[in-house]
């Protein structure tokens, strides 16, 4: 197939999709081609459908390519459905979230150290909102239970992998600034 | 006594300033800490202990005062002060370290470094609060309503499921000779939560096997009843692959959506 057109269908794939579309499963759809040229349609696909400037976009999330509306359409989309924003997470729920991304995995007593308050009632949040997710036991005395970070995680926060987070060190430099 | 012990503006300023501290403003000691210091334009590096820790112990009072239980890490935190702050007066030890040369370690060392590590953390969870808040204006496609597997799959109508019950009854009325009544109480959410832990572990349920240890008319009633309110709230599926075929129970879309 030529690349163009293993393009756009690529693109019809992303839109029917409901969650983010990795190059592995094009690959099931489009055996015969190679998984260099799909992913490379894949990313033409998003840079071609981004270029036109549309109301939709493409984005790389959790390992996949989605297509979404633009945040900046917000407002009016809002008053057309009617919605109000969404509960957010507290501050409490996103400051052990950030130990968990950061540090994982770690156990409760690990970011009860860092936050230097108690946290199972956020860490219960967040596992009940599927953010979080158990890992595994930690190989000692007790073998308290670990915590990471899901994949859940990335499509909250729109990321692409734990990798896109700024370093903790940039934080450091910030906290240094305004301390 | 401490060497910053001048007068003071941050003494009297937790009084005046007093109803409006909130305690969800402050979610823990190190919070506090760190607002203190901010507000009072301290250096993180050289922290006035003595005053700081006068400052903690004035907001202690006052939560105190406002009658808010106090978490053990409050105190903790005071109590590290206090240890921080009596170490400061020592003199330095004239002798050094055995091991020698070794500069008297800073007591107030592990506490920047705890507040440090607090404040980087604090930075990250406001970068997340961002993140969610984009994402809170970005919306998907909703999931298209594609009834997976089975292709010739024909939507139960009313009749079949009553029909279908009947002969359940009737089944029932058969089987049952001679077999004692016990009393027992079902209720149709008792009855519903059966239903979605058998889901969880099939995925499919033959709907005339779902009613076989059933053991009495009302136990009966109440599992089609059951089943009528899970249809209704969209959590289970009932189909059929010919019209008059079995109908079996499966997993709705309703849960799978929130995704």
């Amino acid at each position: 197939m030529e690349i163009e057109e293993l393009k756009t269908v690529i693109e019809a794939i992303v839109y029917v999709a409901e969650e983010p579309v990795r190059a592995e499963q094009l690959k099931e759809v489009f055996p015969e081609e190679s998984f260099d040229k799909i992913e490379l349609a894949l990313q033409k696909a998003m840079d071609d459908f981004n270029a036109r400037n549309a109301g939709m976009w493409i984005r790389e999330v959790a390992g996949g390519f989605r297509m979404t509306t633009r945040p900046e359409h917000h407002e009016h989309i809002r008053a057309y459905l009617k919605t109000k924003p969404g509960a957010r997470l507290s501050m409490a729920a996103l400051e052990t979230l950030a130990v968990i991304a950061y540090r994982q995995p770690v156990t409760l007593a690990e970011i009860l150290a860092i936050r230097g308050k108690k946290s199972s009632g956020a860490l219960h949040t967040l596992l009940e909102k599927k953010l979080v997710s158990i890992v595994g036991r930690k190989p000692v005395v007790g073998r308290p239970i670990l915590y990471g970070t899901s994949r859940e995680f990335l499509m909250h926060f729109g990321l692409k992998d734990l990798a896109e987070l700024p370093t903790l060190e940039e934080f450091a430099q910030m906290a240094e600034e305004k301390a | 006594m401490a060497t910053d012990q001048e007068p003071n503006p941050g003494i009297e300023a937790p009084e005046s300033l007093a109803i409006t501290v909130r305690l969800d403003a402050f979610e823990g000691p190190l919070d506090l800490l760190l607002h203190l210091i901010k507000r009072e334009e301290l250096d993180i590096w050289n922290i006035p202990i003595a005053r700081v820790t006068e400052q903690y112990l004035n907001y202690l009072r006052m939560m105190q005062d406002l009658n808010i239980n106090l978490a053990a890490e409050w105190l903790v935190m005071a109590a590290t002060l206090i240890y921080i702050k009596s170490r400061m007066l020592l003199p330095p030890d004239p002798q050094p370290a055995e091991t020698g040369g070794e500069a008297r370690e800073d007591p107030r060392a592990e506490l920047v470094y705890q507040l440090l590590e607090h404040q980087k953390f604090k930075n990250a969870a406001q970068m997340l609060y961002t993140r969610e808040e984009v994402e809170n204006a970005i919306w998907c496609k909703p999931p298209a309503e594609v009834l997976e597997g089975e292709q010739n799959v024909v939507a139960v109508s009313l009749f079949d499921l009553i029909k279908a019950f009947h002969e359940v009854v009737r089944r029932f009325e058969e089987a049952q000779q001679a077999m004692e009544v016990e009393q027992e109480e079902v209720t149709i959410e008792q009855k519903m939560g059966d239903v979605r832990r058998l889901l969880m572990v099939h995925d499919t349920i033959l709907f005339s096997a779902f009613f076989e240890q059933s053991r009495s008319k009302r136990h009966l009633i109440v599992t089609f009843l059951a089943l009528l309110e899970l249809v209704r709230l969209r959590e289970i599926w009932l189909y059929q692959k010919r019209i008059f075929d079995e109908i079996f129970i499966t997993k709705g879309k309703a849960d799978s959506s929130k995704a």
